[in-house]
């Protein structure tokens, strides 16, 4: 089940119970760090990307990886999930990615290995094979 | 200069791939116009009044003959044989066709350019000091910071969708000659008590409909840290900035809303947060930086007369447009691209191939866009100065006017931008004809004017000693006119003095400002003279209005 954030803060109490696997669904806007305290009970973070210009999902897929230290399936929601973004989103920690509607699946997954070099750390990514600058730590 | 390495190739080559596929897709009608726009803008492309508008960046501002060449051809090849130099030290193309911007960048490619992220909602070309390098107040050469910044900033993955345009300026002089105090982020060198280098760091200048001077979060941050504190700006901003308002999204808006201080604590803890994932700057990668940029081999000369004996056009152009160097023998020659009777930072294919040539004679090959719309020969041996000015006075690029009143920014305005309200084209002309006579220009001393074609302040009028801003009323072009505003030294905002006037008389109106200037009994230094605006403001009788 994967539930709005929202909601998982409302009836906390409720979902608590639930046995399935559970997955949370950030809006742009929210929080991640309310994640924090029980990000291991996650098996998927999805995050919304609902128009061209949004670009806190970026973010909140680096504090997902980098300091939730989030291991489970980070997936790319709405309408502005398409081929151009998808490098930059598998760069920001997104590994599962739930394509607008039209987007052609076979020239997705040729965006992804679209350049295989890069300037900035971030989230580890195969197709990179030569990154200018390390990370601290 | 920067020598683009094996990654640098491999990074705009890919990307060139990328946008023509991307403008396949949309000729063929896959991508809607919504869904190009951001990816155009990306890759420096407007859609203008006219026709579409290429930018491309030349970062810092430093360009080789053999990039200033290309360019040439480019104009040439794909446009209409000429070229506009902005404010922040990037080129504008005014009618290629969108077939063509592929091939376009492809060119651009092969020496080492780009047009990436010269527009679009993420960090733009990040600018310096004109005089980097040569300036003898400097405390260290910002550009290969401004390269690191670059190369840091080049399709982030985190931050290449912000609320709103980024930008960045670095200064290495005390005079800061980069408006940096009107930037998203300002960088200013320092060093501290051991020597090291480091920045001081201001957040939230900018223009626009709401101009604000930027404020220091940061009196000392060391030059290893500098990577990871951007992203720490950069990440509070991507959050927390606005995204509902586009006249609210600047990171400016942030700082205003919060508050300096807490909006530095955010950052403050941010970046301790980070630390463990974020970029680190390494030595071996400053020195790497750093070694593209030593001084060119400069001869072991002495400071000589160079106006002894000359003639007095010789003198004039000597005394505006050269600047004292850090190196004896050697001046810096700015290229005046305020020309009386041509638009402020245009300049043709053959005067770009002619400044090409002329640099690799006289200036180790190496060209500036400076801030105001100018260009600059950097290292010129005093005994050529002759020599170039002669030539330059060919190619129609020796106009003596740099630092007085005609050497103007002004925006493209209705001529070219959709956004316009007004032409600024035409009223910069009807001043140039009005202010024609230099022996009264150079009476009036160093004077700057900046006019915008509306709020957007592209041609920074609120940092202009006089401001110049096009506006609206019920379909007719009007001017409002500011003063005592100034960038360079010290930064401040200009004031309205009254109600804005028709387009016919705003050349008029600057003559009588200027009236009253120049009788003013304040008016004898040249800069201290307009040092506040509001004394001017206050002494100026009412505009006329009709
Ligand atoms: S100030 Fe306005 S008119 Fe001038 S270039 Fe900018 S957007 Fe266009």
């Amino acid at each position: 089940m994967i539930v709005p954030l929202s909601e998982l803060r409302t009836n906390s109490a409720a979902w608590r119970e639930w046995r399935g696997r559970l997955g949370v669904r950030l809006a742009a806007a929210d929080n991640v760090e309310d994640l924090a305290d029980d990000i291991a009970r996650y098996a998927l973070v999805a995050v919304e990307f609902p128009n061209p210009s949004e670009g806190r999902g970026f973010s909140l897929g680096r504090l997902l990886r980098a300091r939730l230290r989030f291991k489970g399936e980070l997936r790319a929601v709405g309408a502005a999930v398409k081929q151009d973004k998808i490098f930059l989103l598998a760069r920001c920690g997104f590994d599962s990615f739930e394509l607008a509607a039209g987007e052609n699946p076979a020239e997705a997954l040729g965006a992804l290995h679209r350049y295989d070099v890069a300037y900035q750390p971030a989230e580890p990514h195969p197709a990179i094979k030569r990154q200018r600058f390390s990370s601290i730590g | 200069m920067y020598r683009y390495d094996e990654l640098d190739q491999a990074f705009v080559d890919q990307r060139v791939a990328e946008f023509r596929d991307q403008t396949r897709r949309f000729l063929a009608g896959q991508l809607s116009e919504d869904e190009f726009r951001p990816l155009r803008l990306r890759n420096g492309l407007y859609i203008q009044r006219h026709a579409p508008m290429l930018r491309i960046a030349i970062p810092y501002g430093l360009l080789s003959s053999r990039q200033l060449r290309k360019l040439a051809e480019v104009a040439r090849r794909y446009d209409r044989g000429w070229g506009h130099f902005t404010t922040r030290q990037n080129l504008q193309l005014n009618w290629p066709e969108l077939a063509d911007v592929p091939d376009i960048l492809e060119q651009l490619a092969s020496v080492q350019m780009h047009a990436i992220q010269t527009s679009g909602n993420c960090v733009r070309n990040v600018t310096a000091d004109h005089m980097a390098g040569i300036a003898r107040d400097e405390v260290d050469d910002p550009r290969p910071y401004c390269e690191i910044i670059r190369q840091w900033a080049t399709l982030h993955p985190e931050f290449t969708y912000l609320p709103r345009k980024f930008k960045i300026a670095v200064t290495g002089s005390p005079e800061d000659r980069a408006a940096s105090e009107v930037h998203d982020i300002g960088l200013h060198l320092r060093r501290d008590a051991r020597g090291d280098i480091g920045f001081q760091v201001l957040v939230g200048g900018g223009l626009g409909r709401q101009p604000i001077i930027g404020q220091v979060i940061r009196e000392f941050l060391p030059l290893p840290d500098l990577l990871s504190y951007l992203e720490a700006i950069l990440r509070v901003y991507n959050r927390h900035g606005r995204r509902d308002n586009l006249n609210k999204a600047r990171i400016k808006i942030l700082v205003k809303s919060l508050g300096a201080a807490r909006f530095r604590e955010q950052v403050e803890a941010e970046w301790h947060a980070a630390r463990a994932g974020a970029p680190r700057l390494e030595a071996a990668e400053v020195d790497r930086v750093r070694s593209h940029f030593t001084p060119p081999a400069y001869e072991a000369l002495a400071d000589i007369e160079a106006t002894a004996g000359r003639d007095a056009h010789f003198q004039a152009w000597y005394r505006y447009n050269t600047r004292p160097h850090r190196v004896a023998g050697y001046r810096a020659v700015f290229i005046s691209l305020k020309a009386h009777g041509q638009n402020p930072g245009d300049m043709t294919s053959e005067q770009m191939a002619a400044v090409a040539a002329l640099a690799e004679r006289v200036s180790f090959g190496l060209i500036r866009a400076t801030h105001n719309q100018n260009l600059l020969l950097a290292d010129v041996r005093q005994i050529d100065l002759y020599e170039v000015w002669g030539e330059l006075r060919r190619l129609g690029l020796a106009m003596p006017n740099i630092g007085t009143l005609t050497d103007m920014i002004a925006c493209p305005g209705l001529d070219f931008c959709s956004l316009a309200n007004a032409g600024t084209l035409g009223v910069a002309k009807q001043i140039q004809q009005r202010f024609d006579d230099l022996d009264y220009l150079y009476d009036l001393g160093e004077i700057e004017i900046k006019m915008s074609g509306c709020m957007n302040a592209c041609g920074h009028h609120h940092v202009g000693h006089i401001g110049i801003l096009g506006v609206d009323k019920h379909g007719e072009e009007w001017y409002q006119i500011s003063l005592g505003g100034s960038v360079n030294g010290f930064t401040a905002l200009g004031e309205v003095i009254g109600p804005s006037v028709p387009q016919d008389e705003v050349a008029a109106t600057i003559e009588r400002i200027v009236e009253v200037y120049r009788r003013a009994t304040f008016c004898g230094g040249m800069r201290s003279s307009l040092t506040s605006g509001a004394i001017l403001a206050r002494r100026m009788p009412p505009t006329p209005t009709r």
